[in-house]
């Protein structure tokens, strides 16, 4: 053994990490209560361990593989609890990533990035239900497979939203950004809010229902007695889901690496700088801003067919601050952090803080005292799951004042030039 | 119609001019505070709910059954409710600016913090207020404030409009004639011009900036409990949105200048309430009062396309 590299150490305790929770998940663990939901954490962190540096790509692909192919579709379609919930987190994984390239690398502030993913969801919400016939000409809702259309069709919605909005702004300071996108964020969502008259375009605080599923024959082609229909298209939206935030990170690698993406960390970290050495300060802070646009308006899309229901609140500023704490927590300009802040806030907003209110709400109903203080007396209206942003509060303010660069931070490739990247603190050279 | 609209224009160009009054006096803490650090201040719109139900707490349990008159109870009540607000302001700068301005962080970092910290105090909040029962808080009623004044036959104007009107202007002129002709309001200028050279001339940085957060903070709480009286309400979550447009007023007027954020504020609040009522009236209620906010909001987009310095703003030049 001691004659091993420590790469090949590392891979193969990854490997043996990896294979016992996957079985301990598989066979053991198959319930959802909360030791249950923390053994499919550990099974996830695989996924995370398996990205690291320092493991072999052989042993990599082969965990990313087994995990992501085999051990989650096995887990979610004996219990789809573990599908929704990983859809969901890579749903959110897609927005962190697009806003990622927007704050993360070309430092903007975006304080609306919801309204993109909400353009991208009521487009299919609308075109993909009976609301399309409430104002247009046609037979909606739209056969499910046009959704293969929609959904380019959404990216440039979003993305053309973006450059529309940031064609004014993105002259400016950044500072007149973040207020500019968080108006409009909220405009999105007023709109939303009030289109049910005098057209009703959006069903107004209803919201719509009824948003047509894509391969949903196949859903039922595959359906058995042991394995219902919903359970196979929740296994479908899992792997589109899957090809979504593949793409995602993709773009995002490929963009870092290229004379844009360097362009726009210059500009995160000196704009005056970086218009001396001639990057093109509008068009190259537009390019950022439509790409994250874009990204939340196609991830918006399924997001729309997966809940087959979509209505305002799911837009609101909230949601944009929870998709800042991801990149926040994972660290700005991180690709890995991004997913692992929008896994962590998803998991603690479903899960965590759902947990402690039940919790709580027995121990005021069975009147527990503990140390002198009854349970009976607390007030009726603290609820932990309602008290999501003081969570995000918190993440923002001990993120930013003790550790910016995030959990997870991002590397910059040394090439030549000697700066200091030691640190790894996007920005802190100023 | 036209009559209609006719007769309404003087009561709905007075409420007007009380809501932009009170965006004015919000609008004061952010441009003070942008001007002194370039920063947007997010957490300002909390410092403005807090002096509110500051306010509102001593008003129902320090002042009630006391036999005051309403207008000393109200002063009582703005002054606790200013100096909540204002002490509160410089903790936050305190803890959560100071530190970051100490290291030299880049520019998104206190901007990030800013809105954790309003995040932050608006559910802290909203936990203590539901400790003892309801989180809003209505405003106590004096029928004293209901009083009508009747100017013509159509026209009328309630003690509490004159009211606000007279305390929000007191308040404005007193903060023009501090940030212009005093000692303070000098060192507050030479600070926003440049930071260094205004150290080097023996002007303590810190603490202008302290009370440059101090003041805004007692301004935007006084505007606080303006706005609970005229709305009769304030909750954790209702500064937000009054921020925004205050903010809004500020760009309008020209960031930086007490001038600007008067004339934005008056200018901001008539427009909304003008077109919040005469458009409704206009489309039949097909588009209703709910669309006032993006009134605000397509202001902003379009004063920062065609005039990026606001009405009276000037140009500044990026420092290198």
């Amino acid at each position: 053994m001691s004659g091993w590299h420590p790469s090949t150490m590392r891979s193969v305790a990854l490997l043996a990490y990896a294979g016992v929770f996957a079985c301990l998940k598989i066979w053991v663990f198959t319930g959802s209560s909360l030791i249950d939901t923390c053994i499919f954490m550990a099974v996830l962190a695989s996924i995370f361990f398996a990205t690291t540096d320092n493991v072999a790509p052989w042993a990599s692909r082969t965990v990313l593989a087994a995990i992501l192919l085999f051990v989650l579709p096995v887990v979610g379609l004996a219990n789809t609890f573990y599908l929704d919930v990983t859809t969901q987190v890579a749903i959110y994984a897609v927005l962190a990533l697009g806003l990622n390239i927007v704050v993360g690398l070309a430092g903007l502030l975006d304080l609306g990035f919801i309204a993109f993913f909400a353009l991208g969801a009521y487009l299919w919400a609308i075109l993909g239900s009976t609301q399309a016939s409430m104002f247009l000409p046609g037979s909606f809702p739209l056969p499910a497979e046009a959704f293969f259309l929609v959904l380019p069709i959404g990216v440039g919605v979003a993305a053309l939203a973006g450059i529309l909005l940031g064609l004014p702004v993105l002259r400016l300071r950044g500072d007149y950004l973040a207020i500019v996108t968080l108006g409009f964020g909220e405009m999105v969502r007023i709109l939303a809010n009030n289109l049910d008259k005098p057209v009703n375009i959006t069903n107004g605080p209803q919201g719509i229902a009824g948003i047509a599923q894509p391969l949903n024959g196949l859903a039922i082609a595959l359906a058995t007695d042991a394995v219902p229909e919903y359970k196979w298209q929740a296994l479908i939206y899992y792997f589109f889901v899957l090809c979504l935030i593949g793409c995602a990170i993709l773009v995002n690698r490929r963009l870092d690496a290229s004379r844009i993406g360097r362009a726009w960390v210059a500009i995160r970290e000196d704009e005056i700088a970086a218009q001396a050495m001639g990057i093109p300060l509008v068009a190259t802070k537009l390019i950022a801003f439509a790409t994250g646009a874009a990204m939340a308006g196609g991830v918006g899309v399924l997001f729309a067919a997966k809940q087959t229901y979509v209505s305002p609140e799911s837009f609101d500023f909230n949601q944009s601050i929870a998709v800042l704490a991801m990149i926040v927590l994972g660290g700005l300009g991180s690709i890995r952090g991004a997913v692992l802040g929008a896994a962590a806030v998803t998991l603690l907003n479903l899960q965590v803080l759902k947990v402690l209110s039940a919790w709580l709400n027995t121990m005021r109903a069975d009147g527990v005292e503990f140390l002198g203080f009854s349970f009976a007396n607390l007030p009726a209206q603290f609820e932990p799951s309602k008290y999501e942003r003081l969570i995000f509060g918190i993440i923002l303010i001990i993120m930013m004042l003790y550790r910016p660069q995030g959990l997870v931070p991002a590397k910059r490739k040394n090439i030549g030039i000697d700066v200091d990247s030691s640190t790894g603190k996007p920005g802190n050279q100023a | 119609m036209l009559t209609d609209m006719l007769l309404l224009l003087p009561t709905t160009l007075i409420d007007g001019l009380v809501l932009g009054l009170i965006y004015a006096s919000i609008a004061l803490g952010y441009t003070m505070v942008y001007g002194v650090l370039g920063l947007i201040n997010f957490a300002h719109s909390e410092v403005f709910m807090v002096g509110a139900i500051v306010a509102i707490e001593v008003l129902i349990y320090g002042l009630a059954g006391t036999g005051l008159h309403p207008l000393i109870q109200l002063v009582v009540a703005i002054a606790v409710g200013g100096l909540a607000a204002g002490f509160l302001a410089v903790a936050i700068e305190r803890v959560a600016y100071r530190p970051l301005r100490v290291r030299n962080a880049p520019r998104l970092v206190p901007l990030i913090t800013t809105i954790g910290v309003s995040l932050f105090l608006q559910d802290s909040v909203r936990f203590v207020e539901s400790l003892f029962g309801q989180f809003i808080r209505p405003f106590p009623s004096f029928p004293f404030f209901n009083r009508q004044i009747v100017l013509s036959e159509t026209v009328f104007i309630s003690n509490r409009t004159l009211a606000i009107i007279v305390l929000a202007v007191t308040l404005l002129a007193g903060l023009y004639y501090m940030v212009h002709r005093t000692r303070l309001g000098k060192a507050m200028r030479a600070v926003a011009l440049d930071q260094k050279t205004s150290q080097l001339m023996g002007i303590n940085v810190n603490k202008v900036i302290a009370t440059t957060f101090f003041i805004g903070g007692v301004a935007g709480g006084v505007a606080g409990v303006l706005y609970a009286l005229q709305f009769g309400r304030m909750d954790p979550f209702s500064g937000f949105i009054p921020g925004i447009k205050a903010f809004t007023a500020a760009v309008l007027g020209g960031i930086g200048s007490v001038e600007g954020a008067v004339l934005g504020g008056v200018l901001l609040g008539i427009l909304e309430v003008v077109l919040g009522t005469y458009i409704p009236m206009w489309t039949n209620n097909a588009i209703g009062t709910e669309y006032k906010d993006i009134i605000a909001f397509s202001i902003l987009i379009l004063i920062l396309i065609f005039r990026p310095n606001g009405l009276v703003g000037r140009a500044y030049a990026e420092k290198v």
